[in-house]
């Protein structure tokens, strides 16, 4: 048995979740007593690969091309499976981001797998895996296991908790896989990703807003707050719809799930789809003026009142807590 | 131009989902089926297509009679012909794709359009699955798309922004919301679906490589803590949040 674990990154830097798999590959392999191997892949991206050890990797296979400055699906997908057969790995743990959730379902197909997705635990029992994962937006959770010699789990991120680094190194292999024109049948060219505050799906903290903010400019409210925090901004799909905020902050079943340590749902009702997206999170914070929102069921802590009056006051008092 | 559309039959968001007696599946009485969300966008997209090119759209469920209620919807919608993949059995995604690329392979699109995720089980695999099993290149969570003779410059959502992907026909695609805004069928389209053909196919039994153990409902938390009712309640949440929770 042999864990495969693929750590993501962008422009030359990791991505959380490259630390949070290769934390979960390492109790994997510790639990089941087997090896492990990192896989980075980019270009110009050796010099990072040994961050990973700091957080359980000692070996990190890198494949690192200049054709490989952005994104290729069929390239991606090429190279993993190539690597997987090379090491005889049978365990591949990859992120549910939108890389992750691209890639794995092309290489349970090469190499013969199981797929499970967007896993929010992993534990074995009698030497097999048990994925844990949310089905029916979170209205029910499921136990599977895989039925494969090959099997593929993708983990919903920031839910395995990657702590911070030890320090420790690994060592660095550089492999080359060869790389035909062919291979980039599918090619990102261009990547436009807004610069300032972090994605939803990557935010540890979000502020999100909906149809109880009244109007698109009471958002500066919660763009304030957000940005005290250094934290993503939400919304519910009632603001969207609304033209309110655009559709890549909407948080729900037809929206990104999240699972941040803090979510703020100002002016939310708490609606069952948007509930979807978010009740994983760790702690949720309720400002609405109806004490009976279904939200409020869900919340950690509430205020019953007014958002527009609350949150100036609540920014200013992070402020000072923080001493910004 | 030759559109396939992948529409799935999946349980109405409000609906109150029970878990069966034997502990693994979901007890289906008195659940509101609907056409999956992002298959109704997805369906959007491929008649947009059919109307810019020419040609037609064909929807294809794989499921029980009942996703017949499904494929009347897209014809209604505007799609041409319907393929029900018959199965009532519990498949996993990997026995689904294969069925599904199985009667894609025989209709030979130019253009294979599928929702983002199915809303029951959100799995969003089955685009890559597909896209594998026909060795055709794939493009997941695309808001944007453009066709230029054979080539198709896409963009996807990626975390923070979009990604332009550029890639050739024939191509797999999954649509996210944003896309297109799905329309509603007129009466005319509701009328017309009735004598729309909906081919029924026998398909052969495929291994699940992926086997449910049990469900179990969420561990319901408990009430919160309700600060206050104005801002003089914020000083004791910023505590709570920091002492408490330490979450800041
Ligand atoms: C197929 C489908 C998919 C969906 N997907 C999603 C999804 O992904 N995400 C999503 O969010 N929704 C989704 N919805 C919509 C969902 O059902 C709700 O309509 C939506 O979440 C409501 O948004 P809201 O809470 O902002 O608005 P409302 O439900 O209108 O709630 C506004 C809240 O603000 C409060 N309020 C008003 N004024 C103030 C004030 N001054 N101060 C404090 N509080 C105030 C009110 O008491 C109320 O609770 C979906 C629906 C369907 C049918
Ligand atoms: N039983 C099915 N019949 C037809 N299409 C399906 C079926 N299941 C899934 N799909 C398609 O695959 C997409 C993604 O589904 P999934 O991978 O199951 O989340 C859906 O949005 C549909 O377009």
């Amino acid at each position: 048995m042999k864990i495969l674990a693929i750590a993501e990154q962008r422009e030359g830097k990791f991505k959380k979740t490259a630390f949070e798999i290769t934390k979960a590959a390492k109790e994997i392999a510790d639990k089941l007593n087997c090896e492990m191997v990192s896989l980075v892949i980019g270009s110009a991206v050796e010099s990072i690969a040994s961050e990973l050890g700091g957080f359980g990797a000692t070996r990190v296979i890198v494949v690192d091309d200049p054709q490989l400055n952005y994104y290729s699906t069929t390239a991606y997908t090429k190279i993993i499976s190539e690597i997987a057969k090379k090491e005889s790995a049978n365990i591949l743990l990859l992120p549910a981001s939108q890389i992750g959730k691209d890639l794995a379902p092309r290489l349970a197909v090469k190499l013969d797998a199981g797929l499970v997705s967007d896993c929010t635990a992993l534990k074995i029992e009698d030497g097999n895996i048990i994925a844990t994962r949310p089905i029916f937006a979170g209205k029910i959770i499921s136990d599977v296991k895989i039925v494969a010699d090959v099997q593929i789990f993708t983990l919903r991120p920031n839910v395995f908790t990657a702590g911070s680094s030890n320090g420790a190194p690994a060592t660095v292999e550089k492999v080359a896989v060869e790389l035909t024109q062919a291979d980039f049948a599918a090619k990102a060219v261009e990547t436009k990703v807004a610069v300032g505050r972090p994605d939803v799906t990557e935010a540890s903290i979000i502020v999100s807003g909906g149809r109880g903010m009244k109007g698109p400019e009471n958002f500066k409210l919660i763009e304030d707050l957000a940005d005290v925090l250094g934290a993503g901004v939400g919304t519910s799909r009632a603001a969207v719809d609304a033209g309110w905020r655009p559709h890549d902050e909407q948080v729900g079943q037809t929206g990104k799930t999240v699972a941040p340590n803090l979510y703020f749902a100002c002016g939310i009702s708490g609606a069952i789809q948007h509930l979807a997206g978010m009740s994983s999170s760790k702690c949720i914070v309720a400002i609405n003026k109806d004490k009976d929102a279904p939200i409020f069921q869900i919340a950690d802590y509430g205020i019953v009142g007014d958002v527009i009056e609350v949150l100036p006051v609540l920014t200013q008092e992070i402020k000072t807590l923080l001493g910004k | 131009m030759k559109i396939a559309v992948c529409v799935n039959h999946v349980p109405d968001t409000e609906a109150k989902v029970r878990i069966s007696s034997d502990g693994k599946t979901i007890d289906k009485a008195g659940i509101n089926f609907i056409l999956n969300p992002y298959d109704e966008i997805a369906v959007e997209q491929g008649l947009q297509l059919k109307e810019k090119f020419g040609g037609e759209v064909i929807v294809v469920s794989l499921g029980g009679d009942s996703n017949k209620e499904t494929l009347r919807k897209a014809l209604a919608m505007g799609a041409d012909k319907a393929v029900l993949l018959k199965d009532d059995s519990i498949r996993d995604s990997f026995a689904v794709a294969a069925a599904l690329a199985d009667a894609l392979k025989e209709i030979n699109p130019d253009v294979i359009l599928l929702g983002k995720q199915s809303i029951d089980y959100d799995n969003s695999q089955m685009v890559g699955l597909v896209g594998e099993l026909l060795n055709l290149p794939s493009v997941s969570v695309v808001v944007k798309l453009e066709i230029q003779d054979n080539k198709i410059i896409c963009e996807r959502e990626i975390e923070g922004g979009h990604e332009k992907v550029e890639s050739q026909l024939p191509i797999v695609l999954s649509v996210q919301k944003g896309l297109c805004e799905p329309r509603y069928p007129s009466l005319k389209g509701i009328m017309a679906a009735k004598s729309k053909p909906i081919e029924e196919k026998q398909i052969p039994a495929v291994n699940s490589k992926v086997e449910t153990i049990s469900l179990r409902m969420p561990q319901s938390k408990a009430a919160g803590k309700i600060v206050g009712t104005d801002s003089t309640a914020v000083k004791e949440l910023v505590r709570l949040l920091h002492e408490e929770a330490k979450v800041i």
